[in-house]
């Protein structure tokens, strides 16, 4: 299945765990200090560098380009460490986040209520995932090196349903169906 | 008395920093390969595909196999008969860390204070691990370590009496803990014995070897292939999506105790089990 950004309420809502989604369009990356940063400026009820409304955030920390490429190696990190900020960025109205690693409780309660999904990118399949952006460009935060908010423009970046706006969970599903009884 | 220079280890290290983020063992790739066969998920197939592919595509082009190009981990073995000439062994390895990750475009991970988390720049400090050896050689092994997989990581101080099977249970129980966090599959270092530092330093060597290469003691050899099997049984699986291949090896190094104790570490390290050595 293909989705084009922005991703909207009605393209979150068809989606269920387990399938696999090409993504298409522009899409945010972000990590730990930028999550920070994001939500301390919502704290002060100062103005985001981003709008975030139908977007998607990637979870992810590039290696430097080497010169003729438009990024380096950009596998997801682990989404866990997001799990505090992201139910705040969600009530923002972001619809997708792109990460490795269970979620908390609290934010599948919230992709639930914002209608929002989460999705896994093979973690460690840097170099494979890096074919699939086209563009790269800082837009907040460059003083964060690889933690700096990047738009990113991607063609067919490969993605598997976590948990979806329903609250379904992949990871509890996998454990039931390959787990010894 | 050998002399070996600092600028020779510089230059090596630096290469080895790049060459051990480029390219994957083939040790690696033919674990994949085979829990490719293996697996029953679709998805967990289709998972060690990419992994191969992935690990293909940064051999070719010379591009980091994971953004998360690590914490250079050295282990070296200096003989006590070599001489270094120019300079101080652990600067010149920080200066090879420095060079080979500016040069190679790795990722520069390591913040200064781990509180104030400022970021050094240039993927230094090193953490140098140095044992002095008989005779005339210096072996330089570099294992970078991805933060994903090494927060994943455990120790626990067990009672002698807990024995082999409190070991066994820890050891599922922080794979199970760990999920899809460390980027499975996985291969999993168990330190047994020892003190509370030297459990955790086992386990670390422990991923060294070669991925499923059995411990040359029988007892560990035996209780690696139990292991391994009672991990795979948690059907965590590739990416933690559900599966059959959860680990792709466990490697147990022992070292004698205290009467009192029985430390056990479990080092996790992801799919990307990259290292590289030099004997000058």
């Amino acid at each position: 299945m293909t989705i084009k950004t922005p991703f909207t309420t009605e393209a979150a809502e068809k989606l269920r765990i387990g399938q696999r989604v090409l993504l298409n369009g522009k899409i945010y990356t972000g990590r730990d200090a930028a999550h920070k940063k994001l939500v301390e400026l919502l704290e002060n009820g100062e103005e985001l560098p981003i709008e975030l409304k139908d977007q998607i955030i990637y979870y992810v920390g590039p290696s430097p380009a080497k010169p003729d490429n438009v990024i380096g190696s950009a596998g997801p990190t682990t989404s866990g460490r997001m799990d505090i900020y992201a139910p705040k960025l969600m009530a923002q109205g972001l619809k997708g986040m792109i990460g490795k690693g269970k979620r908390t409780p609290e934010v599948i309660k919230a992709m639930k209520q914002t209608k929002a999904v989460y999705f896994a990118a093979v973690g460690g399949a840097a170099a494979l995932i890096s074919k699939r952006i086209k563009s790269c460009k800082i837009v907040a935060y460059p003083e964060l090196g690889p933690e700096a908010i990047r738009e990113l423009e991607v063609e067919d970046f490969p993605v598997i349903v976590v948990n979806d706006s329903l609250g379904g969970d992949l990871y509890e599903e996998g454990l039931k169906i390959y787990g010894a009884k | 008395m050998k002399v070996v220079r600092v600028d020779q280890i510089i230059e090596e290290v630096a290469r080895m920093c790049q060459e051990a983020n480029y390219n994957l063992g083939q040790d690696v790739i033919d674990a994949f390969k085979n829990a490719y066969e293996a697996e029953q998920s679709v998805t967990g197939k289709d998972i060690l595909q990419q992994l191969i592919e992935n690990a293909q595509i940064a051999k070719n082009e010379s591009v980091p196999m994971c953004q998360d190009t690590g914490f250079s981990v050295f282990f070296v073995e200096l003989g006590q008969e070599v001489h270094v000439e120019g300079g101080g062994l652990e600067d010149a390895i920080n200066e090879g860390v420095r060079k080979g990750y500016q040069e190679g475009y790795l990722r520069k991970s390591i913040v200064g204070h781990p509180l104030e988390r400022q970021n050094t720049g240039d993927n230094t400090p090193a953490v140098i691990h140095i044992r002095v050896v008989p005779g005339d050689k210096l072996k330089i092994t570099v294992a970078p370590k991805g933060g994903g997989s090494e927060n994943m990581s455990a120790i626990k101080m067990l009672k002698p009496a807990q024995g082999v099977e409190g070991v066994k249970d820890f050891v599922v129980e922080t794979v199970k803990e760990a999920g899809p966090n460390p980027c499975p599959p996985i291969i999993v270092g168990v330190g047994i014995g020892g003190t509370f530092e030297k459990a955790a330093l086992l386990a670390k060597e422990a991923l060294l070897r070669p991925v499923g290469e059995p411990s040359s003691d029988p007892y560990a050899a035996d209780l690696e292939q139990e292991l391994l099997e009672l991990v795979n049984k948690l059907g965590i699986g590739p990416q933690g999506l559900g599966g059959k291949t959860t680990a792709l090896a466990v490697h147990v190094n022992t070292h004698p105790a205290h009467i009192a104790s029985l430390p056990v570490a479990v080092n996790i390290n992801c799919h990307a089990s990259r290292h590289k050595e030099i004997e000058f």
